[in-house]
């Protein structure tokens, strides 16, 4: 882990208020997982008074040629931290710190191996580096990818140069209507990778009992690694002698049903 | 140069991490040489093991942040077998943070933990606005507040530091209660009770309701009740609340701070307290202050 001025390389929106933010430093060869996350403090280069506390967001994709790494975020909209980095221009330098985390254990999946990759709006990108690293093991991938609507849809031709591909809107607008769990029935898998909402990730550890399943948690974070103990969750287990897990070091990704949703 | 003694602490710097924004050192340990550090102060160690709060624990607000962790700690035996020997094998002295619900629980983890070769001081916390029971009741009735003081340096081994709440009206009244009790030293301040409140869901944010607010926002609180304790009581004043750099570390010991602790901006940058200590020589240089322990409370002495 490192703390790194990273240069903005490309910068742009791909999907209603989603864009996507490629970065070049050192910081890249440190990334062992898809599914880690950096911690990212925003300088405000407008009136605003920039926010206090970094803001995790999860690792896209890396390229270690390159030294580059791609994060996917939401803009919350006028006045929040996320807004003001869509300001960042390509030459500027954002502080970064990170890879922070553990992310999605690829060598659990067993080879040949058919992988389902679940994602759900913002929790979508780190999977696509998860895709990137299983197909590399030449695990056969399938992605479901639930959005709202339409106009948030992103990464879709990405996904398809990877493998199958469905995506799904809640609305109807696009692909399919409905929600990811609709299509679990239909995809023959032996492993399983989630991120996104919590109900989603809680319809998905009550459907997949019987193959291994790893979700990653969102959760507000102060420090981001491991000090503060706000982003902690209770373990279900409780005879487990800790009986918490901190999302921001134990986690983002846990086995399923290791932690209450 | 910035050197400074204080009951129990001979400190090489006057910067520590403050309590609750450190866990036991272990992850910023991984960081960077904690003997670098003037001190380690732990997080709050209770009798029993706690949880702690539901999540959400934290929210931002301007300049600072809320936080309502609720004392979650693995209790006073596990942090004495776990914690506390990987903090012995360290040069830097340790200021143990302790808190409770009830006079008995402070004074019994008060007795073990101050027992442990590996703590130089105690930090006794009547101030967390964050727990159901005891915390900041102890921490806003002079009587009661003292007399716990009283109660913990009867069975400790080490000095006392008594962590204020700046949710009083009158702190001059609780600084001189807990000094007339027999505290060594204060901590000031805890943090400020507040909270937030989410437009969507019209509810508040922290799943405690409140929260206790931190970072720059409450340094001029922090600031303005230190130079007012610290011309009515001869014990030192360790200050916190807002902390970022080498300036504010200055304009607390100008307010009559011996020490500081810096809590929230190590969550900004897990680097800044080795960055202020770096920092603090140079800045001193450049102000023609030869020793710290002179401008101790220059803001108030004649």
């Amino acid at each position: 882990m490192i703390q790194e001025d990273m240069r903005v390389m490309t910068h742009e929106e791909i999907a209603d208020h989603i864009f996507e933010l490629k970065l070049q430093g050192q910081m890249v060869q440190q990334i062992t997982e898809p599914g880690q996350f950096v911690h990212v403090r925003i300088s405000g280069k407008t009136d605003a008074v920039a926010p206090l506390l970094r803001r995790p967001i999860s690792i896209c994709s890396a390229d270690l040629k390159s030294g580059t790494l791609t994060l996917i975020y939401r803009s919350g909209g006028l006045g929040t931290g996320t807004e003001l980095l869509t300001h960042a221009q390509i030459g500027d330098t954002v502080d970064v710190l990170g890879p922070l985390g553990h992310g999605f254990p690829v060598s659990e999946a067993p080879t040949p191996a058919r992988a389902l990759i679940v994602g759900g709006g913002v929790g979508v990108p780190p999977l696509y580096g998860l895709s990137q690293a299983l197909a590399k093991r030449g695990i056969q991938v399938t992605h479901v990818l639930g959005f709202r609507s339409a106009k948030d849809v992103f990464y879709q031709t990405d996904f398809e140069e990877l493998g199958k591909t469905f995506v799904m809107t809640e609305d109807g607008t696009y692909g399919r209507c409905g929600r990811v769990t609709d299509l679990l029935e239909t995809v023959p898998f032996d492993i399983a990778y989630a991120c996104g909402p919590t109900p989603m990730l809680r319809a998905l550890e009550q459907t997949i009992i019987d193959k291994p399943l790893f979700v990653s948690l969102e959760q507000r974070m102060a420090c981001g690694i491991g000090a503060c103990m706000a982003c902690v969750t209770q373990t279900t287990d409780p005879n487990d002698a800790k009986g918490y897990r901190r999302v921001c070091c134990d986690g983002p990704v846990f086995k399923a049903r290791e932690v209450e949703l | 140069m910035i050197e400074v003694h204080l009951p129990g602490l001979d400190l090489k710097n006057p910067v520590m991490p403050a309590s609750g924004c450190f866990a036991f050192g272990a992850e910023y340990g991984a960081l960077y040489d904690l003997n670098e550090l003037g001190a380690v102060t732990i997080k709050a160690a209770t009798l029993q093991p706690r949880f702690g709060n539901s999540t959400p624990r934290v929210a931002e607000t301007p300049s600072g942040m809320l936080n309502a962790i609720g004392l979650q700690n693995p209790g006073a035996d596990q942090i004495i077998k776990n914690e506390l020997p990987r903090l012995e094998k360290q040069k830097v002295p340790v200021l143990a943070n302790i808190a409770g619900s009830e006079v008995d629980d402070y004074v019994a983890t008060a007795k073990k933990i101050s027992r442990h070769p590996a703590v130089n001081a105690l930090e006794l916390n009547i101030s967390c606005p964050n727990v159901k029971h005891g915390g900041i009741q102890f921490g806003t009735v002079p009587e009661v507040a003292a007399e716990l003081t009283y109660k913990v340096k009867a069975v400790s081994e080490k000095p006392v530091y008594v962590k204020l709440s700046p949710n009083v009206t009158d702190i001059v009244a609780m600084a001189k209660a807990v000094e007339a009790a027999g505290a060594d030293g204060l901590s000031m301040i805890n943090t400020l009770l507040g909270m937030r409140i989410d437009l969507h869901t019209q509810k508040p944010v922290l799943a405690n309701l409140t929260g206790g607010l931190s970072g720059p926002a409450i340094k001029p609180v922090a600031i303005r009740m230190i130079y007012e304790v610290s011309q009515k009581v001869t014990i030192p004043i360790i200050g916190m609340g807002g902390i970022q750099n080498a300036d504010d570390v200055i304009e607390f010991f100008l307010a009559g701070a011996s020490a500081v602790a810096v809590g929230t901006a190590n969550f900004v940058d897990p680097f800044v307290c080795p960055k202020i200590i770096k920092e603090l020589p140079e800045k001193l240089n450049t102000m023609g202050v030869t020793d710290i322990n002179e401008i101790i409370g220059r803001s108030w002495k004649k």
